[in-house]
C-alpha cells in the first residue's frame, strides 16, 4: 500500500508540473498586458505598477480597430452557428427518420466532404468569392461554414436515439412535417444542439485561414486576423500585442468555463477543430 | 400520391438546400481546382491556357516546395507521436489520482480551445532573445546558455512544433481518459486477483484495450500536423516560414503561392500534392494500425 501512495504522490507532482507548463503562458500573457511600455522590458513576474492603460487603448482609442474586429467575430460566429444548428439538425433528422431512395448515398456524399481539407478549398472559394463580389463581406467570410458535415453526422447519431413513435404520433395528430421537426423533434435533442453550438462557436471564433483570405480590408477582419495583422505591425509593442491576445481569448474562456462539462464530453466524443 | 412518396418528397425538400450547399461549396470547388491545376491560372493574368502536368512538374522541381514538404514531414513525424505519447502518459497518471481529475483536465484543455493566433503570439513573445524572452530568462536562472529559438534556422521548427504539441495535448489527453474510463473495472480487478502486477495490467490489458483510441488519435493528429499553417504563419518572421524557409509548411507555401504571388494554377497543383500526401498517409495509417489492432 505504501508503494501505491508514493505512486499517487508522484503522479500528482508530475501532473502539477505539467499544469504549470500549460498555464504559465496564459499567466505571462495576462501579466504582460498589465505592464506599460517601459515595464514590459523588465523581467518581473508580477508588474511593479499594474496598469489597465493597454486595455483602455485596445477598447477606447480611436486608432484601435479591436472593437470592430470583436463585433465582426461575434456577429459571424453567432450567425454561422445558428445556420449550422438549423440545417445540420434538419439534415440529421431527415437522414435518420425518413425513408427514401438515395438516402445512404446522400449521407456518404455529405460525410465524404470531411476528408477535403480547408487548405485545398480556399483557392477555389476565393475565385468564387471574387467573381461573385463576396470578398470583404460578412457573407463572403461566412458562406463556407454555413452547414457542417461533422454536425450532420453528430445530429444524425442523436436523432437515432429518438423513438420513431414520437414522429408517428405527431403525424397522426396531423401536424405539418416542418412543424413536427421544429416543435417535437428539436426540443428532444437540446443537449446535442448545445454541444454542436458550443463547438461551432469556438471553431468559428478561432478560424484563421479563410477569414485571412476573404477579408483584405481591416474593417472586415475577424479578431484572429486582426490580431495577427496588428501584431505583425506592432513591432516591439509587446504589451499591446499581449493585451490584444488576452482580449481575443476572453469570450472563449468565458464560454469554456460556463460549458466545461459539455466541452469535455464533446471532445471525448471527437475533436472540435475542422 | 401514396403516403410513402409524400414522405420521400418531404425528405428531398428538406435536403435540397443542404445538398446544393455541399455540391456548390465542397465538391464543385474541388473539381474546379483539379481542372485549374492543369492551367496557367493566375489572378493577375487575363487569360489562362492549358499546360497539362506542367504545374506539377514545375512545383515538384521547386526547391522551396520540396523543403516545405520535408518540413511538413518533420512536423508530422515528430509532432504526432510526441503528443500521443505525452498525452497517453498524462491520461494514465490522471486515472491514477483519486481527486482533482476534472481540474487537471480542464487546465490541459485550455490551450486547445483558445485561438491559435493568440497563443502563437504569446509563445513568440516568450521565445524572444534576452533580455526580453521569459524562456531565456528561465534558462539563465538555471545557469543554461541563451537559445535563439524562432530566430535560428535549426531551432525554429522544433519550437513551433513544441507549441503545437502544447496546444493538442489537452485534446488527446481527454480522448485517452475517456477511453481508459470505458475499460471495465472487473477486467482489471480480475487480473489483479490473479496476481498480475500493476505493470502487467498496464501492458497486457490497458494498453491493448486503448489501441483503437490510439489509432484514432494517430490519424487525427497526423492530419493535424500535416495541415499546420496558423502557428507557422504567426510565429515566423513576416509570416514567411523563415528563417530561411526552415519552418515553412506545405500549407503556408500554398497560401503564399496563391495569395501573395497570385499563381493560382501552381498553388492548385501544390495543394493537390498535399491532399494526396494526407490521403496516402491516412490510408497507410489505417492499414498498418488496423493490422496491429486486429490480432
Amino acid at each position: 500500500m505504501k508503494v501505491r501512495k508514493a505512486g499517487v504522490a508522484a503522479a500528482y507532482a508530475i501532473l502539477t508540473l505539467f499544469s504549470v507548463t500549460m498555464l504559465f503562458p496564459f499567466f505571462w500573457m495576462l501579466m504582460s498586458s498589465l505592464k506599460d511600455a517601459t515595464q514590459i522590458f523588465q523581467m518581473r513576474l508580477l508588474p511593479a505598477k499594474p496598469t489597465l492603460g493597454n486595455y483602455a487603448y485596445i477598447f477606447l482609442s480611436r486608432s484601435s480597430r479591436f472593437p470592430q474586429w470583436f463585433l465582426n467575430s461575434a456577429i459571424m460566429a453567432v450567425c454561422t452557428t445558428l445556420s449550422v444548428l438549423f440545417f445540420d439538425s434538419l439534415v440529421g433528422y431527415t437522414l435518420s427518420k425518413f425513408r427514401f431512395p438515395g438516402k445512404k448515398l446522400i449521407f456518404l456524399l455529405i460525410i465524404s466532404t470531411l476528408m477535403i481539407p480547408t487548405e485545398m478549398l480556399v483557392i477555389p472559394w476565393y475565385a468564387m468569392a471574387r467573381s461573385l463580389k463576396w470578398v470583404n463581406s460578412y457573407w463572403g467570410i461566412m458562406f463556407p461554414g454555413m452547414i457542417s458535415a461533422f454536425g450532420v453526422f453528430l445530429m444524425r447519431q442523436f436523432m437515432g436515439t429518438i423513438p420513431d413513435d414520437f414522429v408517428d404520433a405527431a403525424r397522426v395528430d396531423g401536424q405539418g412535417e416542418l412543424r413536427i421537426f421544429l416543435r417535437v423533434i428539436l426540443p428532444l435533442v437540446t443537449p446535442a444542439l448545445a454541444t454542436l453550438a458550443i463547438f461551432n462557436f469556438i471553431g468559428n471564433w478561432n478560424a484563421f485561414l479563410w477569414p485571412l483570405i476573404a477579408a483584405s480590408k481591416p474593417r472586415m477582419f475577424t479578431l484572429p486576423v486582426g490580431l495577427a495583422n496588428f501584431s505583425g505591425e506592432a513591432g516591439s509593442d509587446w504589451h499591446l500585442i499581449m493585451t490584444g491576445a488576452t482580449v481575443s481569448m476572453l469570450p472563449l474562456v468565458l464560454v469554456f468555463l460556463a460549458f466545461q462539462k459539455q466541452i469535455v464530453r464533446g471532445i471525448a466524443m471527437t475533436g472540435l477543430k475542422g | 400520391m401514396t403516403l410513402a412518396t409524400k414522405r420521400a418528397m418531404t425528405a428531398y425538400a428538406f435536403l435540397a438546400l443542404p445538398l446544393a450547399f455541399f455540391l456548390a461549396v465542397r465538391f464543385g470547388p474541388m473539381l474546379y481546382m483539379m481542372g485549374r491545376s492543369l492551367t496557367s491560372w493566375g489572378l493577375l493574368r487575363k487569360t489562362s491556357s492549358f499546360v497539362g502536368l506542367g504545374n506539377f512538374r514545375e512545383i515538384l522541381a521547386d526547391p522551396v516546395f520540396l523543403q516545405s514538404l520535408s518540413n511538413t514531414a518533420k512536423y508530422a513525424v515528430f509532432g504526432a507521436p510526441a503528443v500521443i505519447a505525452l498525452s497517453l502518459g498524462i491520461a494514465l497518471l490522471l486515472d491514477l489520482v483519486p481527486r482533482g481529475k476534472g481540474a487537471y483536465r480542464l487546465i490541459y484543455v485550455l490551450p486547445y480551445i483558445t485561438p491559435i493566433v493568440a497563443v502563437s503570439w504569446v509563445w513568440r513573445w516568450m521565445f524572444q532573445s534576452p533580455p526580453l524572452g521569459v524562456v531565456n530568462a528561465g534558462l539563465a536562472a538555471l545557469g543554461l546558455p541563451a537559445q535563439e529559438f524562432l530566430n535560428s534556422p535549426r531551432q525554429a521548427l522544433p519550437s513551433i512544433l513544441a507549441v503545437n504539441v502544447w496546444v493538442e495535448l489537452g485534446y488527446c489527453t481527454t480522448v485517452f481518459l475517456a477511453g481508459i474510463q470505458t475499460i471495465p473495472s472487473e477486467v482489471v480487478e480480475a487480473a489483479r486477483i490473479d496476481g498480475a502486477s500493476a505493470r502487467q495490467v498496464l501492458r497486457k490489458i490497458v494498453l491493448p484495450l486503448l489501441a483503437p483510441v490510439t489509432f484514432f488519435l494517430a490519424v487525427m493528429e497526423g492530419i493535424q500536423f500535416l495541415r499546420i499553417f496558423t502557428q507557422v504563419y504567426n510565429m515566423s518572421m513576416q509570416a514567411t516560414g523563415g528563417p530561411l524557409n526552415s519552418t515553412k509548411s506545405a500549407a503556408l507555401f500554398i497560401y503564399q503561392k496563391a495569395f501573395v504571388n497570385f499563381e493560382m494554377g501552381m498553388a492548385s497543383a501544390a495543394s493537390l500534392v498535399l491532399f494526396a500526401i494526407i490521403m496516402a498517409v491516412t490510408l497507410v495509417q489505417i492499414r498498418v494500425l488496423d493490422k496491429k489492432l486486429n490480432y
